[in-house]
């Protein structure tokens, strides 16, 4: 792999040292159902700088994907988004469509989950690596194609000259992941946001595609915002977290801060819910009951019907704010118990 | 890629093999003596006899089967009971006119379907949506005789802007054949439209919320781009396989159509030759019918095999 990292053309100059890339500020989210508005983020507030990983945490439906799409212009055409996105020096919740679009492709990477379906079938990978540089950095159909096996050698695959004409269903998943990783550099951007990008994969390839995303950033001093709900890969590329619930941040700060003294009953129980090798034979731990339903959210804590404490009894009718419990660290609970 | 034609060519002929068996078995069955029928009121035992030996009907069915293929290969169908001419000859001699109300019919309802398809899925919820969908259900619902008789009222009687019926060759003279083809056609291609339009909107309607659609939008392509390079070259792929059954039923003669428009092409011929019991023309139409059923999709496969990398051609 170390062989590949002079490969990389043009390490541009990236003149924001410790610069915020991109901040989300109360953002929320609400989406037009059939049933009633169905709220999925609600002041969601965040920001990852230069060369950082922050972490975006939760189950399925818990609002990490959508305040993603959402602080991108990529949310459904049913959403309303509300808050401010700043994206480099730009408000990107201020600008036209267009203007955002183009902001986004130029400076954000995006990989998502699955890679059987986020590419195209019928159109080669090569292409599909390079299309965002033809669009964004005005590159040539010849220079694209010399760029996409540039890429392609990047994130190691191999052969990449003989590879670049084929299509998505030749390459493996973990190949494929690749690609999309490939395409996402494509513009060399400030940040890339990486969606559950190993939850489709194979254990080994998880690990494999993680390293690639380290070690790229790394090179690259890209920003990178990883959701996920596996805490085992937060604490080994994360350096900050947020972990939310029911569409808000239920406990937010430095990984070190979060998984020392994990203080939401949500954070505890996931840290529990984490398989571990040394209670072999044992049942996994699960949390009891399934997370509430975006229709019908609590009106304090959405974490309450399912929380194992209930110590405080504000946290039932009352919305916890985010207060200070360390440095950098935040939780929404009132419970102040004993931790651990 | 040479190949695979060649294998498919030949899977097409041993298709084509046993249709001409049915073909050939179906008018063994159907009620009716032909040569009696041929022979009308004029009946005597001895030249119904020696007819009946010259076309061969007094030899056993293998025989006579065997004895069709052999012809049919040569290219010979045999002769008409009515006008004793050779079929091949009548058969291809309607050809013309079939092919081009086909064709025509066929480019009228891509050049409606498609826009419509595409616009009515991109805006979804949209006026042009519910007007597509108003359309396609006034399409498949209302039947084409009854629009074509509204379209001849119309047109040809109230504007007197085009022929009632009747036909004039593409080669004899272009723009006549033009004014008289474009009833026909755009009666039979509204159908077609209809039924296209459906299925390229929700065809489009499910690749626009594919994983590769919203990869390209994070790219932040042009609108135009995301729908051309991934939403269309995706979701038009089925559509093929629509437009050439479509156009592979047409080919077979839009026999309500070509009746009510006085129409010479194969589906008139087919009517004509059930109505006189023209047994040899009726399986020759029947054979070229599926001939052309055969040679469309051949070309469809070719074109998908094309038109999708995942297709491997072996």
């Amino acid at each position: 792999m170390s062989e590949r990292t002079e490969r990389m053309p043009s390490q541009r100059q990236r003149p924001r040292t410790d610069s915020t890339v991109l901040s989300v500020d109360d953002l929320t989210v609400t989406i037009g159902t059939r049933r009633g508005p169905a709220r999925a983020v609600a002041g969601v507030s965040w920001q990852v700088r230069q060369g950082e990983t922050f972490a975006l945490v939760g189950e399925s439906g818990s609002g990490k994907s959508m305040t993603l799409l959402a602080a991108t212009g990529l949310a459904p055409r049913a959403a309303t988004v509300t808050g401010r996105v700043r994206l480099l020096d730009h408000e990107l919740t201020a600008l036209p469509d267009d203007r955002r679009r183009r902001l986004r492709g130029r400076h954000v990477g995006f990989v998502f989950q699955d890679p059987m379906t986020s590419l195209n079938p019928v159109l080669p990978v090569g292409r599909q690596v390079t299309e965002a540089a033809e669009e964004h950095l005005g590159l040539t159909r010849r220079a694209a194609r010399d760029r996409a096996v540039e890429l392609l050698e990047l994130v190691g695959i191999p052969s990449a000259a003989r590879r670049v004409d084929a299509y998505p269903h030749q390459f493996s998943g973990g190949m494929r992941q690749r690609v999309a990783i490939a395409m996402a550099l494509a513009c060399e951007p400030d940040l890339l946001i990486a969606d559950e990008p190993t939850t489709a994969l194979d254990v080994t390839t998880q690990a494999q595609i993680i390293e690639l995303v380290a070690d790229l950033q790394a090179r690259l001093g890209t920003a990178v915002v990883w959701v996920t709900h596996d805490l085992g890969v937060v604490a080994g590329i994360a350096d900050t977290v947020a972990v939310m619930y029911g569409g808000r941040i239920v406990e937010q700060g430095p990984v070190d801060g979060v998984f020392d003294t994990p203080t939401h009953q949500y954070t505890r129980a996931l840290l529990a819910a984490r398989p571990d090798p040394s209670r072999r034979g044992e049942d996994l731990v699960a949390i009891p009951g399934a997370p509430p339903s975006p229709l019908d959210l609590p009106p304090g804590c959405a974490f309450w019907p399912r929380c194992p404490v209930r110590a405080d009894p504000r946290c039932e009718h009352e919305l916890p704010p985010l207060t200070p419990v360390g440095d950098g660290h935040t939780v929404r609970t009132f419970y102040r118990g004993e931790a651990g | 890629m040479a190949r695979f034609v060649l294998r498919r060519a030949l899977q097409s002929a041993v298709v084509l093999i046993g249709v001409t068996l049915v073909v050939f078995l179906l008018l063994q069955l159907v009620p009716g003596d032909p040569v009696r029928v041929a022979l009308g009121t004029r009946f005597d035992q001895e030249t119904y006899d020696a007819l009946r030996e010259r076309a061969g009907l007094d030899q056993p069915l293998p025989v006579q089967y065997a004895s069709y293929l052999g012809h049919a290969l040569t290219g010979d169908l045999g002769v008409s009971f009515r006008t004793g001419q050779p079929v091949s000859q009548i058969v291809l001699e309607r050809l013309p006119a079939t092919l081009s109300l086909a064709v025509t019919a066929v480019l009228f309802a891509l050049l409606v379907a498609f826009p419509l398809g595409i616009v009515a899925a991109v805006r979804s919820g949209s006026a042009v949506d519910h007007a597509a969908r108003v359309f396609s259900q006034f399409g498949v619902s209302v039947p084409d005789f009854w629009m074509g008789i509204m379209g001849i009222l119309l047109f040809a009687g109230v504007l007197g802007w085009l022929p009632p019926s009747g036909y004039v060759a593409l080669t004899e003279d272009p723009g006549r054949w033009a004014t008289h083809v474009a009833l026909p056609a755009v009666t039979v291609g509204l159908v077609a439209a209809s039924i296209l339009t459906r299925f390229i909107r929700s065809s489009v309607l499910e690749v626009l919320s594919a994983d590769y659609v919203r990869t390209a939008e994070a790219k932040g392509l042009r609108n135009r781009v995301v729908i051309v390079r991934h939403v269309l070259r995706n979701a038009l792929i089925p559509v093929v396989t629509v437009v050439a059954v479509q156009l592979a039923s047409l080919l077979g003669g839009v026999i309500v159509i070509e009746v009510l428009f006085a129409w010479p092409g194969i589906g008139r011929l087919t009517f004509d030759a059930v109505q006189a019991r023209d047994y040899p023309v009726l399986q020759g139409a029947v054979l070229l019918v599926a001939a052309l059923f055969l040679l469309v999709n051949l070309l469809v496969d070719i074109l998908y095999a094309r038109l999708d990398p995942r297709i491997t051609v072996k």
